[in-house]
């Protein structure tokens, strides 16, 4: 790369460095319309939508599973993501889904070249405070996603667009907690 | 006749390269619309930056209108696309824990899976912290089912409930995305005077 370089003129060099910048993210509206025909052919090949907080449940029961079969066995919540000894619960449709979600966020962010590592925070916390803040949000997110039986991807958006009733009332207390939660915690973002 | 692997098109194991695929799309969709990096996500619920709004009542409309027309023009059976029973209680709160959870870790679960991947560190922390999180919730579930299970009401969609059409659910879902959207723009030029960053 280095010697490739010498036979571009210096004003080609810059440009070329230029390219390397982040590019600004896409236009929502278009994102909107790629993200909503993404769920449209989940629902027309599959019959479902999309997930995400499920293949995180499946990986915890599995790992519990593990650590203790016995005491796996005894909750109906992990027997729910161990399915029966026939078939390994890491065969499952979520697991393959978000492993595909890793991967195509992955390609997205080396076209735009914006594969950083970074903390994303506000600008008057530090990057501890910002770390512990993510694992406690994160925390109460797995928790909630799991008595709401599903998080923003198979709840609001995959049951927004079936226009299910649970799913618009879970999205408009989404919208509520978040509202309330942000005026205590805005030193974290602003 | 869609959805194609209900009426077996395929078999289960090719389902999960399908899996790969559409998820393929998605995370890409995410990174795309800057949702991999949680100051977006998270000025959301600050006003200055209304893209979580945007991209996510395209994306519903989109699908919805979708659905309507596939379903319309009887290529999709609509009783076979899967939606998730309503247990009305257990998904407000859990809604509410979401949106709180959503403020202070600054991800929700798909995002940050795309946060992690593009090498975020307060992504992947968030990622354990949702791991931990499921688990306390497995670990105290016999406690908890009992509320879990309550007010069940079956698979309700909205048109059945509200007794209406479908297509004029849709219409005013569209209706509604329409004056989001018109409202969204207006705050991100109101809050953004204030000086923050609105990337």
């Amino acid at each position: 790369m280095v010697s490739l370089t010498r036979f571009f003129s210096k004003k080609e060099k810059l440009a070329e460095g230029k390219t390397f910048e982040p590019k600004p993210y896409s236009n929502p509206y278009l994102v909107g319309v790629g993200l909503g025909l993404v769920l449209l052919a989940a629902y027309l090949i599959m019959g479902r939508g999309l997930g995400a907080s499920g293949a995180a449940s499946t990986l915890v029961a599995v790992t519990v599973s593990k650590a203790s079969p016995e005491h796996a066995a005894k909750n109906n919540f992990y027997k729910e993501y161990l399915g029966d000894e026939n078939t390994n619960p890491l065969k499952d449709w979520l697991v393959f889904e978000v492993l595909g979600v890793a991967v195509g966020g992955f390609l997205s962010g080396t076209f735009a070249h914006r594969i950083k590592r970074t903390t994303e925070k506000g600008p008057n916390v530090s990057i501890k405070t910002r770390l512990i803040y993510a694992f406690v949000g994160g925390a109460i997110m797995g928790f909630g996603a799991k008595l709401a039986r599903g998080c923003t991807s198979g709840q609001a958006l995959t049951g927004g667009a079936i226009l299910n009733l649970g799913s618009w009332a879970f999205m408009l207390a989404v919208f509520g907690g978040g509202y309330i939660a942000a005026y205590f915690i805005r030193r974290e973002w602003l | 006749m869609m959805p194609y692997f209900k009426f077996g098109f395929f078999s289960v194991d090719f389902s999960l390269v399908v899996a790969f695929v559409i998820g393929i799309g998605f995370g890409f969709s995410l990174e795309r619309g800057g949702f991999g990096n949680a100051r977006i996500l998270a000025a959301q619920f600050y006003f200055y930056n209304m893209r979580v709004l945007k991209v996510m009542f395209t994306a519903i409309v989109t699908a919805m209108l979708g659905l309507f027309y596939f379903s319309w023009i009887g290529w999709l059976d609509m009783s076979l696309v899967y939606a998730t029973d309503t247990y009305l209680l257990p998904q407000i709160v859990g809604g509410l824990l979401l949106g709180i959870g959503f403020v202070i870790g600054g991800y929700c679960p798909g995002t940050s899976v795309v946060s992690m991947s593009t090498g975020r560190t307060d992504g992947l922390i968030y990622v354990l912290g949702m791991l931990f999180g499921i688990f306390v919730f497995g670990e105290v579930f016999p406690l908890l089912e009992g509320f879990y299970n309550s007010t069940y009401m079956g698979r309700v969609l909205l048109p059945q409930y509200f007794g209406v059409s479908f297509g004029m659910v849709v219409f005013l879902v569209v209706f509604m995305a329409l004056g989001a959207f018109a409202a969204g723009e207006w705050a991100e030029k109101k809050f953004a005077k204030k000086g923050r960053i609105a990337e």
